[in-house]
C-alpha cells in the first residue's frame, strides 16, 4: 500500500514536472465528481427498485433500464465475448449485446434482491490507470460490511461504469468465463449462445 | 492426543508442498489460473455436486427452514468463536501480534459476555472480525499458491491452502485442553456453520452450481479471484482497463 501511494505520488510529481503540455489531457480527462455523482444516482436507483416491492419481472425490467443508463454495455458485452467477438458479424454483435444486457440485468438483479434492507455507501473515488474507481461499502443484514467498487470511464463521452469488483471478484472476468463456457458447450456457435442468453440469467 | 496425527500431517504437508508444480513468474504476475490437474479436479467437482444435490443442499435448506434465523445466526457465532484460538495461533505464526490480540479479545468477550460464543458482543464493541488460516500463514511465509485443486467435500482450494486445511485440523488449542469441550466439537460446529451459509445463500449458490454453463470453471474463477484478494489485497496492476478490447459493432 505504501509503495502504491508513493508511486502515485512520484507519477504526480513527474507529470507536474513534465509541464503544461500534459495539462490539456488531464483537464479533458475523467471527472471524479461526475463519476461519484453517477454512482450515487446508480445506487439510489437500485435501492429504489429493491424497495419498490414490484413483481420480479417488473424489477428485472427496471434493472435492465438502469444497466443501460449507467453502464458501458458495449464494452461489457465485447469483453465478455472476448476474442470470439472477432469472428462475429455486425448483426451478431448487436444481437449479442442486446441479449447479454438482458441476461446480466436478470442475473445481477437477482443478487441485488438480497440487498433488501441493506445499503451501499459511496466512500471515495481514485484514479487507477486510465479510469476512475468509485469505492462503496455494502452493508447487508447479518453480514460484515464488504467493499464494492465501480470502475468508471468516459470512453463513450459520458461517465459510465464498465466493471464491478466485489471482494476481488470482478464482473468482466467472471462473465468472460461464463460466456466462454457457453460457447464451448455449443461448439462455438454464437447464434446459439445469443438464443440461450435471452432465457438465461 | 494425536502426536502420531501431527507427525502424519507434517509429512503430508511437506509432501504436498514439494509436489507443487510451479507457475512461471510471468503467469503469476498476469494472475493466470494454474490448473494442471484439471481432469482430476473435474471428477472431484462432479462428486461434490452429487453430494451437494442429494445431501448438503437439502439438509441445509431443511436446517434454515426448520431452525429460526436468529438461532442459525447464533450457531454461526458459536462455530466462529470456536475457531478463534486457532486464529490466534495462525496470527502469531504470521507475526501479526495485533491480529492475535484482536482474536484473543473476541474469544474472551464472546465466550463470557456472549454466552459461550452464542452471541457476538465483540462486534457490538467494534472489535474487527478475524478470519485467517494456515493457508494464509504459508502465504506470509512466502509459499506460492501452487496449482488449483478442488477437494472432496470441502470444495475449491489451492495446493497451498489444502495443506493449510489439513494443518488447521490440528492447530486449534481447544483440542489440546484438558478436559476437552467435546470430541471434534469444532469440526461439527463448522459443518453446521457451512450448512447455515449454504441455506441462507441458497439461491446464489444454486445459481453458481446449477445455472452456470460450466460450474467448475465458474467456481474456480470466483475462488481464485476472491482468495487472491483476501491474501494479497487489491492488485491494481491486474485491473481491466476500459480499452482492452475493441467495441466496434457492439
Amino acid at each position: 500500500m505504501t509503495v502504491n501511494i508513493s508511486r502515485r505520488h512520484l507519477i504526480g510529481t513527474a507529470s507536474a514536472a513534465a509541464g503544461l503540455a500534459m495539462l490539456p489531457i488531464t483537464a479533458s480527462a475523467l471527472n471524479p465528481t461526475t463519476a461519484r455523482t453517477m454512482v450515487d444516482k446508480l445506487v439510489a436507483e437500485i435501492n429504489r427498485v429493491i424497495d419498490s416491492g414490484k413483481s420480479e419481472s417488473a424489477m428485472y425490467r427496471d434493472f435492465e433500464r438502469i444497466f443501460e443508463t449507467y453502464s458501458d454495455t458495449s464494452y461489457i458485452a465485447a469483453y465478455a465475448l472476448g476474442v470470439d467477438g472477432r469472428r462475429a458479424s455486425s448483426t451478431q454483435k448487436r444481437a449479442f449485446t442486446d441479449a447479454f444486457t438482458g441476461y446480466i440485468s436478470r442475473k445481477y438483479g437477482k443478487r441485488f434482491r438480497e440487498f433488501i434492507g441493506g445499503k451501499l455507501e459511496v466512500e471515495d473515488v481514485r484514479k487507477v490507470k486510465n479510469f476512475l474507481e468509485v469505492r462503496t461499502t455494502a452493508y447487508l443484514r447479518g453480514e460484515s460490511p464488504f467493499e464494492v467498487a465501480f470502475h468508471v470511464s468516459d470512453r463513450t463521452g459520458r461517465e459510465l461504469f464498465f466493471n464491478i469488483y466485489i471482494e476481488g471478484v470482478n464482473m468482466l472476468l467472471t462473465e468472460r468465463t461464463e460466456i466462454g463456457s457457453m460457447l464451448d458447450a455449443r461448439r462455438g456457435d454464437i447464434d446459439a449462445v445469443i438464443a440461450d442468453l435471452k432465457r438465461a440469467g | 492426543m494425536q502426536r502420531p496425527l501431527l507427525v502424519l500431517s507434517a509429512i503430508l504437508s511437506v509432501g504436498l508442498l514439494s509436489a507443487c508444480a510451479t507457475r512461471t513468474p510471468e503467469q503469476k504476475a498476469a494472475g493466470e489460473i494454474f490448473d494442471p490437474y484439471e481432469s482430476t479436479n473435474r471428477s472431484v467437482h462432479s462428486f461434490n455436486l452429487v453430494v451437494d444435490k442429494v445431501l448438503f443442499r437439502p439438509a441445509s435448506k431443511g436446517y434454515v427452514t426448520v431452525v429460526p434465523e436468529p438461532i442459525v445466526e447464533s450457531f454461526n457465532y458459536f462455530a466462529e468463536n470456536l475457531t478463534m484460538p486457532g486464529m490466534i495461533v495462525d496470527s502469531l505464526l504470521q507475526g501479526n501480534l495485533k491480529q492475535a490480540g484482536t482474536a484473543f479479545s473476541r474469544f474472551v468477550i464472546n465466550s463470557t459476555v456472549g454466552f459461550a460464543g452464542l452471541a457476538d458482543p465483540a462486534s457490538d464493541f467494534k472489535i474487527p472480525e478475524v478470519d485467517t488460516d494456515f493457508g494464509e500463514t504459508l502465504h506470509v511465509w512466502g509459499f506460492d499458491e501452487g496449482p488449483y485443486v478442488e477437494l472432496p467435500l470441502y470444495g475449491p482450494s489451492t495446493a497451498r491452502d489444502a495443506v493449510g486445511v489439513v494443518v488447521n485440523l490440528f492447530t486449534n488449542p481447544l483440542d489440546y485442553t484438558d478436559p476437552r469441550p467435546a470430541d471434534n466439537l469444532g469440526t461439527y460446529a463448522q459443518i453446521v456453520r457451512r450448512m447455515g451459509d449454504r441455506g441462507r445463500y441458497s439461491d446464489t449458490v444454486d445459481a453458481m452450481l446449477y445455472d452456470s454453463a460450466d460450474s467448475y470453471a465458474q467456481l474456480r474463477s470466483l475462488y481464485l479471484q476472491n482468495r487472491r484478494f483476501d491474501l494479497e489485497g487489491e492488485n491494481t496492476d491486474l485491473y481491466i482497463s476500459p480499452d482492452e478490447i475493441s467495441t466496434e459493432g457492439f
